[in-house]
């Protein structure tokens, strides 16, 4: 769920957008790179943008009573690296504002931040790190798309806060509402996530190993360089 | 049915498991109006921190009725799903389509060595 529109005073909506804008024009730069580079690349690169849409259509309650919607940039974020998720979940925030009146425009640039930011760059992080310490590849996966999701929530949270501090308690007071508003409820949200980002794995794993092993999610087996790009096509 | 498919829809399930739970225990129960969404009760908690609040700015657009906004949500899902499928299927129909190559090339292989004409083999 993003902060609505108007819902965020214009410095704050302006002090995010300005954060915001160099990671996704980097993004921006990434992509075309990939695409011009790996053209094959560009089908995986539509399905990973396609998860972040299905994903963040899906309203799913919870167990605080209320409703909220999974990221799905975890996906990407392991598959092509967070600054390629900037763009595609940019993209889907875009739509969401534009035609479902959920999030906004001037909001834009604080949903970019924890969605498509911090979100992947976390999940990434997490990714990396239990791969680098030889956790099964469906661990980490699961545990990244987990952390993407429920970080984005943590950011909204934090957003929120600093913009509406508590009168009496102050920041960590409202922290504390938006918190038990946005982050608590997406808690078993991100298990679901996680869940299935760990089934689209498992089918790209049977359906695109050579990919995959470009991307460098799975290992190759002593490949020269040029046998693994053969394979990717 | 494969072990791999098994494990496919005990995820499913444990997906649909997480998202009936809340409703069948009827963890909204304690509230006026159950299952809303977090971000309108996000906007009440601004407007319980800072009663003066307005919001400056208004959506561009905004569907005319829950029935059509939850109609462009289901067109968002949608579309994603399209893609993701075409995705699968086509990756699917790839390699079945590889292996049938190979197979045709291993029988004409076979014919060849049996001693037919190299013609007949294109």
């Amino acid at each position: 769920m993003h902060i609505a529109e108007g819902f965020l005073p214009p410095a704050h909506a302006v002090a995010w957008g300005v954060a915001s804008a160099p990671f996704v024009v980097h993004g921006v730069r990434s992509l075309t790179r990939e695409v011009r580079e790996h053209p094959e690349s560009t089908l995986l690169l539509g399905a990973s943008g396609a998860f972040t849409f299905v994903l963040s259509a899906l309203k799913l309650p919870s167990v605080t009573g209320s409703c909220s919607h999974p990221t799905g940039t975890g996906l990407g974020a392991i598959l092509f690296r967070p600054p390629i998720m900037a763009v595609l979940g940019t993209i889907t925030l875009l739509f969401q504002a534009l035609l479902l009146a959920h999030g906004g425009l001037t909001t834009l640039g604080a949903n970019v931040f924890s969605m498509a930011i911090v979100g992947p760059w976390a999940g990434y992080a997490v990714y990396k790190l239990l791969r680098r310490s030889n956790a099964p590849l469906m661990v980490a996966v699961f545990a990244g798309a987990f952390v993407a999701d429920l970080s984005t929530y943590c950011v909204t949270s934090v957003q929120l806060a600093l913009a509406f501090p508590d009168p009496g308690s102050g920041f960590l007071g409202a922290l504390g509402k938006f918190g038990s508003i946005f982050a608590v409820t997406q808690i078993p949200l991100a298990v679901s996530e996680g869940l299935l980002t760990v089934l689209v794995m498992r089918l790209l794993v049977q359906s695109s190993k050579g990919e995959l092993t470009r991307l460098g999610v799975l290992l190759a087996k002593k490949q020269s360089r040029t046998e693994t790009e053969a394979v990717a096509r | 049915m494969s072990r791999n498919t098994k494990i496919n829809l005990v995820l499913l399930l444990a997906v649909a498991a997480l998202a009936v739970l809340p409703l069948v225990l009827g963890l909204g129960d304690h509230k006026e109006e159950p299952f809303t969404g977090a971000d309108a009760e996000a906007e009440t908690a601004i407007t319980e921190l800072k009663p003066d609040y307005e919001p400056w700015f208004s959506p561009l657009y905004e569907p005319p009725s829950g029935e059509i906004e939850s109609a462009l949500f289901s067109l968002q899902a949608a579309l994603g799903a399209g893609v993701l499928a075409y995705y699968f299927g086509l990756r699917r129909g790839r390699r079945q389509g590889e292996q049938r190559a190979l197979e045709r090339e291993a029988d004409r292989a076979l014919t060849g060595a049996a001693g037919k004409s190299a013609a007949e083999r294109d």
